[in-house]
């Protein structure tokens, strides 16, 4: 092993937790490495306009909000690689994490790896994603300008997407399994007001119809058992998230939805081993709650790290 | 050092399908935030792999007749064209190894 593969701490994430956690940890003169296998941002990189991060009177696009972020902590010397993370092994002093791309040496771990959206777990979404299943409307509502869509869900995500959709898309068709939404006030009122926004309430997903392409979905309504077929050209998803923890298993405590048990300092039961963000549980998933997290680890991680001398 | 060309609706068939080497399309568009990581790494392959092959990007905004005829319906979106003819497609953002792994198994 060599030792510029060793760092204070490692960073599994670079979301808005991980990126604030790279900030502080940095300018606490930690030497920090920063692994994300996807979009620097996280999960907010998807999001068109962010609207309630605090600094941003006029909203942000989720996007530029990661890569400012990103800006600012790598101006300390936040360094970062792009690299999935597949296995972290505790250890006395230090901690292994295994990467898609090499193996890194750390006193102390900071995970910060959000969540996912979930899948419906049906026949066919995942041989038609990008084929008219999506789960980001930024990237493909355009592709289907004019079209009939739908949208599965009733949190902010899916009422948010659909808003979107609603500027491109000739009609929306808003799937959810419930008669009301879960979605923030203020975005309920705008989805009721869009007259291309449709709702289907009390109703679920059971197929996806289509073999080259996405051509309808089979939906039951769960009140009274009425199945029917819904043509579209598109079906977008945001039916929840998963936690990204499936490597962390036996490793730090975890709740019965798999995501990470901390105290108020971020710390897991096991030394060395932080969490923040969405990743965590009872965590609000919001871009600036993931953000206060990630500066809490990282002022408990630098304590931890002089502690151990 | 090569770098990844643009490609336009009208251009397509003189630079990828006529092309005398592999092209790789990259189908992206300005307002798609995964396509912003997948266009660093198709400029990280082109420069690994410039000598084999091409490396192009399509802007799905502004050239649409492309991105219909071979139903791209998600971005980003990498076709792999050989003689004219669309030999591989990958969807959506993948990390670098797995994509050299394509490569190299589809350039032998
Ligand atoms: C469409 C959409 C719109 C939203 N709009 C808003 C909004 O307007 N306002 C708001 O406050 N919030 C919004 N949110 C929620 C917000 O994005 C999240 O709460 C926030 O991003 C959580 O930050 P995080 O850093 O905890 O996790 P994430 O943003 O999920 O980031 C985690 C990162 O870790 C990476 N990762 C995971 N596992 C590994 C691994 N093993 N190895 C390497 N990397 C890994 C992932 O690729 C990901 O990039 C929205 C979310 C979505 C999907």
């Amino acid at each position: 092993m060599t030792m510029d593969k060793a760092y204070d701490v490692v960073i599994i994430g670079g979301g808005p937790a991980g990126l604030t956690a790279g900030l502080y940890a940095t300018r606490a003169g930690l030497k920090t490495l920063l692994i994300e296998k996807g979009v620097i941002g996280g999960q907010i990189a998807n999001a068109e306009l962010v609207e309630n991060y605090p600094g941003f009177p006029d909203g942000i696009s989720g996007f530029e909000l990661g890569q400012l972020m990103h800006q600012q902590a790598m101006r300390y010397g936040l360094e970062t690689i792009g690299a999935e993370v597949v296995a972290l092994e505790p250890g006395g002093k230090t901690r292994l994490v295994r990467t898609s791309d090499g193996e890194y040496v750390a006193r102390a771990v900071i995970i910060a790896g959000g969540s996912e959206l979930s899948k419906l777990g049906i026949p066919r979404e995942e041989r038609l994603t990008g084929k008219g299943v999506s789960y980001c409307a930024t990237c493909d509502g355009p592709l289907f300008k004019d079209k009939t869509v739908a949208v599965v869900g009733g949190g902010d995500a899916a009422i948010t997407e659909a808003l979107v959709l609603a500027k491109l898309c000739s009609k929306i068709f808003v799937i959810h399994r419930r008669n009301q939404l879960r979605a923030s006030r203020i975005l309920q009122e705008r989805a009721f007001a869009e007259p291309r926004i449709e709702f289907i309430w009390d109703t679920v997903v059971d197929e996806i119809i289509g073999d080259e392409r996405l051509e309808a979905l089979k939906t039951r309504n769960v009140k009274t058992g009425e199945v029917s077929t819904l043509n579209v050209s598109a079906v977008f998803i945001y039916i929840g998230f998963s936690p990204n923890t499936g490597y962390l298993k036996g490793l730090v405590p975890l709740d019965s939805a798999g995501l990470v048990i901390t105290n108020e300092r971020m710390e897991t039961t096991t030394p060395g081993i932080f969490a923040c963000g969405d990743i965590r549980h009872n965590s609000a998933k919001q871009a600036i709650t993931a953000a206060g997290d990630g500066a809490t680890a990282a002022m408990a991680t630098e304590r931890f790290v002089r502690e151990q001398g | 050092m090569a770098k990844p060309f643009d490609v336009s609706d009208d251009k397509f068939d003189e630079e990828v399908l006529r092309a005398n080497s592999p092209v790789l399309v990259d189908f992206w568009a300005p307002w798609c935030g995964p396509c912003q990581p997948m266009g660093a790494i198709v400029k990280e392959l082109a420069d690994e792999y410039g000598d084999r092959m091409k490396f192009a990007k399509l802007n799905v905004d502004g050239n649409p007749k492309i991105a219909s005829k071979y139903g791209i319906q998600g971005i980003p979106t990498l076709l792999v064209f050989k003689d004219g003819k669309p030999m591989r497609q990958i969807i959506g953002l993948r990390p670098k190894a797995e994509l050299k792994k394509e490569l190299d198994q589809l350039l032998g």
